[in-house]
């Protein structure tokens, strides 16, 4: 059943609000050179994640990617440990011990960024195969990208979920670019007709329409629920920045034009907001209350995390093996 | 003599035996107009078009098989490999068919192709993007390992690798991509399983590869500034191995640590060490020593990940000891 309440709509544009918010301070953190490594930013593919984890309870499971912080905010994530992470320091989501790649929590059902593209995608499969054994009703979304359609392990995974009839939602954000090239040159024929191949029912969806993208993942969580899944998704979506935050000088393989025409046109917040205020939820005043406390709240976490302890360098041979 | 950089090093060798060898080709994850994210093949589609330096989707295990048929058919694939940790989605098209199909043809069948990837942690790039997987693949029989320490290696050994063969993996430090080294205009091969050199001294044998040959060489410097002189050697390949000339040296220093960023446990090191035991038990004064990366995946936070790989300080305390006499009775 798609959200029809005024809080949930206020609740999904405050997570996009977040999201971006969150990404243009890792942003600033990398350019200014305060953050250790690399980091590739979600921004512009926010009503993806937001439409979907907003369809989904503390008890379902993701799988995400290293383009994973829209994610993992989607699923319930405080700001704090998650630059915390980014930063490696003591109070991150993993001690310090993942990085921006790796952030993973499990008291919201995130199983884990990834930086091997495809990695997770038995990873995601093989929860949805524990749910199904032990009579759980959780479902689990396994996101990746367009380029990760390349890999082999995705066609093993969907012929076994479909076999089996797992829990799984498989959701491929297309966002037109596998880091320098453009899809159409890494992707032959049609994803969705792949997913198809193996008896798996596959929409495309407007993956910059957060209602359009909550709408069908309720009414697929909720098949899957009672075991008609899996099920795949291709989210038609598009990222503003470049491969990674080094990654600027991106002429040799994308327009700056294009990416204007999306900003300008395209872009999940803007348009939702338009709709937000055309329906009478929100008013120009609130919304611009909720953006200001978010960037505070993001501030904040931002001046916490750069003061935080390190781990203790006791901590660097700890976690290897489980107890 | 001119100085490049290593990383315009490898891209003059490949670009060298592409003019000689039309056989030559590349394949890999944005190696055309992009070069690849460290820019090392920048220039080349430019010069050979896209049907010598052909981008692939994301399909490792996938073009690394194109690359064995191709190879056992006449071309001489030159397959690039992102990062070194991605070894562990083609292992089986390496392993279990480049490695064993000339063996297995009782000689028949020959599989050229050089798999280029890289090495080394302190990037910052966590557990996934930072491992040294050189011994991974020098256990298997039928592949050759090159460890390049520097521009001028990575040049003459990367010719080598092209014209070899057999399948031949080369591990480049993605730290060195910007270092500059003397590399002489004129056409060099350096052969396989020809040590280096690269520092005499009688007290003691450093003995490090790739990564580790600058923190060895740091190491003697340290060293001889209180008197101690340190040999160090670069063995260079890794698969042949240059057992002579490490032999030797040890007899001479009578004592040695092996230095490799890879795992320190079942590691490069370890087989070098067990190998100078061998062959120079009665000429040494202590055992010899290993150091390699820590035993733990490479955790991402700056404070931990530095702990994890050899230092010069770390190197020098250990010779300091070993040539003192401290360390008799292991480490
Ligand atoms: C197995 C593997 N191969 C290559 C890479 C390098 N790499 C990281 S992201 C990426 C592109 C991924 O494209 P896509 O799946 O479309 O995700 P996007 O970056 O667009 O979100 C590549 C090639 C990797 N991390 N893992
Ligand atoms: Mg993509």
């Amino acid at each position: 059943m798609t959200k029809t309440n005024t809080e949930d709509y206020l609740r999904m544009y405050r997570q996009m609000v977040r999201i971006r918010t969150f990404e243009d301070h890792a942003n600033q953190l990398y350019l200014s050179a305060r953050m250790p490594g690399l980091t590739h930013m979600y921004s512009g593919q926010e009503a993806v994640a937001v439409g979907i984890c907003e369809a989904l309870t503390d008890d379902d499971k993701i799988t995400s990617t290293h383009r994973g912080h829209g994610h993992c905010v989607a699923k319930g994530a405080e700001f704090s440990q998650m630059f915390c992470e980014l930063l490696g320091k003591e109070e991150g989501y993993c001690r310090g011990k993942g990085g921006s790649m790796h952030i993973a929590d499990q008291s919201h059902g995130n199983l884990g960024a990834n930086a091997i593209v495809g990695g997770s995608m038995g990873i995601a499969t093989g929860s949805a195969l524990r749910a199904k054994l032990q009579g759980s009703d959780d479902v689990t979304v396994c996101f990746f990208g367009d380029g990760a359609t390349a890999q082999g392990l995705l066609y093993e995974v969907m012929n076994m979920a479909s076999l089996w009839k797992l829990p799984v939602i498989y959701a491929c954000e297309n966002n037109g670019y596998s880091e320098y090239t453009k899809t159409a040159e890494i992707a032959a024929g049609s994803i969705t007709a792949r997913a198809e191949a193996f008896g798996i029912e596959a929409h495309q969806v407007d993956g910059q329409d957060v209602l359009a993208v909550n709408g069908l993942t309720q009414k697929l969580v909720a098949r899957a629920r009672k075991g008609e899944g899996p099920f795949f998704l291709e989210l038609m979506t598009y990222r503003y920045h470049g491969h990674h935050v080094g990654d600027i000088n991106r002429g040799y393989y994308r327009d700056k034009a294009e990416e204007q025409e999306w900003k300008d046109n395209r872009d999940p917040i803007t348009l939702f907001r338009a709709w937000l205020l055309d329906q009478g939820i929100a008013s120009e005043d609130e919304i611009a209350a909720m953006t200001a406390e978010i960037e505070q709240d993001a501030a904040a976490a931002v001046a916490h995390a750069e003061a935080a302890p390190y781990p203790d360098t006791a901590e660097v041979d700890m976690h290897v093996y489980a107890g | 003599m001119r100085e490049i950089t290593l990383s315009q090093a490898v891209n003059e060798a490949i670009a060298e035996e592409m003019r000689r060898d039309e056989t030559v080709f590349l394949l890999g994850e944005d190696v055309a107009e992009a070069g690849t994210p460290f820019k090392v093949l920048s220039g080349l589609v430019e010069e050979f078009g896209t049907t010598r330096v052909i981008d692939t989707p994301i399909a490792e295990p996938g073009f690394m098989g194109l690359a064995v048929g191709a190879a056992m058919t006449g071309a001489r694939p030159i397959v690039d490999l992102m990062f070194g940790d991605f070894l562990f989605l083609v292992m089986d098209q390496l392993c279990n068919q480049a490695a064993k199909i000339h063996y297995m043809s009782g000689g028949k069948l020959k599989v050229p192709l050089v798999l280029r990837t890289n090495l080394g942690a302190t990037r910052r790039s966590a557990a996934q993007h930072s491992q040294s997987l050189q011994a991974l693949v020098a256990h298997v029989p039928g592949l050759k390992v090159a460890l390049p320490s520097s521009a001028y290696e990575a040049k003459g050994l990367m010719k080598t690798a092209i014209r070899d063969n057999n399948p031949v993996v080369i591990f480049e430090d993605k730290l060195m991509y910007q270092d500059k080294a003397p590399v002489p205009e004129e056409e060099y091969l350096i052969p396989f399983g020809v040590a280096n050199v690269r520092r005499e001294g009688s007290d003691i044998t450093l003995i490090a590869t790739s990564s580790m040959v600058q923190v060895a060489e740091k190491a003697a410097e340290i060293l001889a500034a209180e008197g101690i002189e340190a040999e160090v050697i670069d063995p260079r390949t890794l698969v042949p191995l240059d057992e002579a000339t490490l032999v030797a040296s040890v007899k001479k220093t009578s004592r040695a640590i092996v230095l490799d960023e890879g795992h320190q446990s079942y590691g490069v090191t370890s087989e070098i060490a067990s190998r100078l035991n061998e062959q120079a038990f009665y000429h040494l004064d202590a055992p010899v020593l290993r150091m390699g990366a820590m035993d733990v995946p490479v955790p991402f936070s700056p404070a931990l990940e530095d702990l994890t790989v050899p230092t010069p300080e770390g190197v020098a305390a250990r010779a300091r000891k070993l040539c003192s006499g401290d360390l008799i009775h292991a480490a």
